[in-house]
């Protein structure tokens, strides 16, 4: 169901939009994918590097549990520590 | 899950375009050819500098592309020479993504509320019959210069280009609310837009007013621009327009104008684009929604800009060099502008020039004679005429908003 939702999100999206943004690659590494199905799901990936590498690992966090929480991301606790992960690695600061 | 009550909303039937797709910006990279214009401050997050690139969206010329998806592009440095800002060289900023494309011919706006006496739907034939005001305002988000924040904030991270100032054209709120009749016990005026977000879980940006300012004289329900259309990125076919105010309350593609006798709830007011009370000096409150911790941003805090000549430019000793810029407030006018050589020990009065009115851009210009080859530093601040000044240290706020530091280019005398 939730990647019934997801799916649908991307599907809203023109190809010609999602071509640029397939552009943007973020970093290859373990959970990459997990953020791009979750994150692009509402937003452009650009969000990442843009809020990088400032970001520690509890604001990191704290954007995730922001997405979850105010903004409704259907994201369940094991992908959100999956993603937290990724950033923190990857786009922390 | 997904929702199309923007689309729903705008109905009577306003429809999108591409089959009830979500209008995006589209890949279109204006390339290298205008690398001039793709200045970025060394103060903006490396991963910031990386990443963004000037890109075209359609009917604008290149603006510096921020974010795709929503669309966050901000105007560069050269844009922003002037006091009027020209439409298709104006920022676009969207918190969410599912942004249709409105027919005018079908666009409604439905007014009503329990604070108001009675419900109405009208059409931009109905909007436009009411008496028009025009008003040169500066329309700047809260968050412009966020990026230049030390230490960084989360969010988009914004230059010094999320801001322009247009003439605007278009009934005043005031007017279209007596359409219905306000009731006294009215707090608050809420408005809704066409756009929405992906998910239905995701908070709509819905954004309130106090009465007071609502029913402003200069606040408009504008249906143009400099002059035309509104463009769609800037809230095509009526947007609400608060001079004075952030961004934030300038409802784009509006379709909802609702009195409340109750402080408006939603995420966007009691959640987001609030300040820490009593750290800016503002005169303007929103009481109904202020607590003990932080108030919503209110009006624009005095700022100004240098934008010619930009930073590391060369100049010759012993020539006449001239610089310039703009500078702005929340609409009590700007008094002074001053420029520093000496990294603010002294100060020397610019000439002010033209003056669309005390909500607008207004343009300065300083000549100078350097002496001495080497790097000079020159540093421009505004005061508005009731004695607020720029700050030379950015007000810490969690969301970093307010952003008026005093700025400095700094020419190579050489």
């Amino acid at each position: 169901m939730r990647w019934l939702a997801i799916f649908a999100a991307l599907a809203f999206v023109p190809a010609s939009a999602r071509a640029e943004e397939q552009a943007l690659h973020l970093t290859q590494a373990p959970g990459v994918d997990v953020v791009e199905g979750h994150c692009g799901a509402c937003h452009s990936l650009e969000y990442v590097p843009m809020n990088s590498p400032f970001l520690d690992a509890a604001h990191w966090d704290a954007e995730v549990a922001k997405m979850i929480e105010a903004f409704g991301a259907p994201i369940d606790p094991a992908d959100a520590k999956t993603i937290g992960d990724y950033l923190k690695e990857n786009y922390g600061g | 899950m997904i929702t199309r009550r923007g689309l729903l909303e705008a109905a009577g039937g306003a429809l999108a375009f591409g089959g009830g797709g979500a209008l995006t910006a589209p890949a279109r990279g204006a390339g290298s050819t205008n690398s001039g214009l793709l200045w970025l401050s060394p103060l903006l997050p490396a991963g910031t500098r990386a990443n963004a690139a000037l890109d075209t969206l359609p009917g604008k010329k290149p603006l510096i592309r921020l974010t795709s998806r929503p669309p966050n592009y901000e105007a560069p440095l050269a844009y922003l020479r002037t006091a009027i800002t020209p439409n298709d060289e104006f920022f676009v900023r969207y918190h969410l993504a599912d942004i249709p494309q409105i027919d005018a011919g079908t666009w409604k706006l439905n007014l009503g509320g329990e604070g108001a006496n009675g419900g109405l739907q009208i059409g931009l034939d109905e909007l436009k019959k009411l008496p028009t005001f025009e008003v040169a305002a500066v329309c700047q988000c809260s968050g412009n210069r966020r990026g230049l924040f030390q230490p960084h904030v989360a969010g988009v991270q914004w230059g010094f280009g999320a801001m322009g100032c247009a003439r605007w054209k278009g009934a005043r709120l005031k007017d279209v609310l007596d359409l219905v009749g306000l009731n006294k016990d009215a707090v608050e005026v809420v408005f809704d837009g066409a756009d929405g977000p992906i998910l239905d879980r995701t908070p709509d940006l819905v954004k309130s007013l106090p009465v007071w300012k609502a029913i402003e004289e200069t606040t408009l329900v504008a249906y143009e621009m400099n002059g035309e259309p509104l463009p769609h990125w800037n809230g095509f076919p009526a947007r609400i327009v608060v001079p004075g105010w952030t961004a934030t309350y300038w409802v784009k593609h509006v379709t909802s104008i609702a009195a409340v006798t109750k402080p408006f709830d939603g995420f966007w007011m009691k959640m987001a684009y609030r300040i820490p009370a009593g750290k800016f000096p503002l005169v303007a409150r929103f009481i109904s929604q202020e607590t003990a911790v932080t108030t919503p941003i209110t009006e624009i805090v005095v700022n100004s800009l240098i934008t010619s000549p930009n930073d590391g430019t060369r100049v010759k000793p012993g020539h006449k060099t001239s610089i310039s810029g703009i500078a702005w407030d929340g609409g009590y006018g700007i008094s002074t502008v001053e420029v520093s050589a000496d990294g603010g020990k002294s100060w020397t009065e610019a000439a002010l020039g033209e003056d669309p009115g005390k909500f607008a851009f207004r343009p300065w210009s300083y000549d100078f004679t350097p002496v001495a080859r080497g790097k000079l530093a020159l540093t421009a601040r505004a005061t508005n005429k009731i004695g607020q000044i720029q700050t030379r240290e950015p007000i810490p706020n969690p969301a970093g908003y307010n952003n008026n530091v005093v700025q400095s280019v700094t020419l190579d005398v050489s």
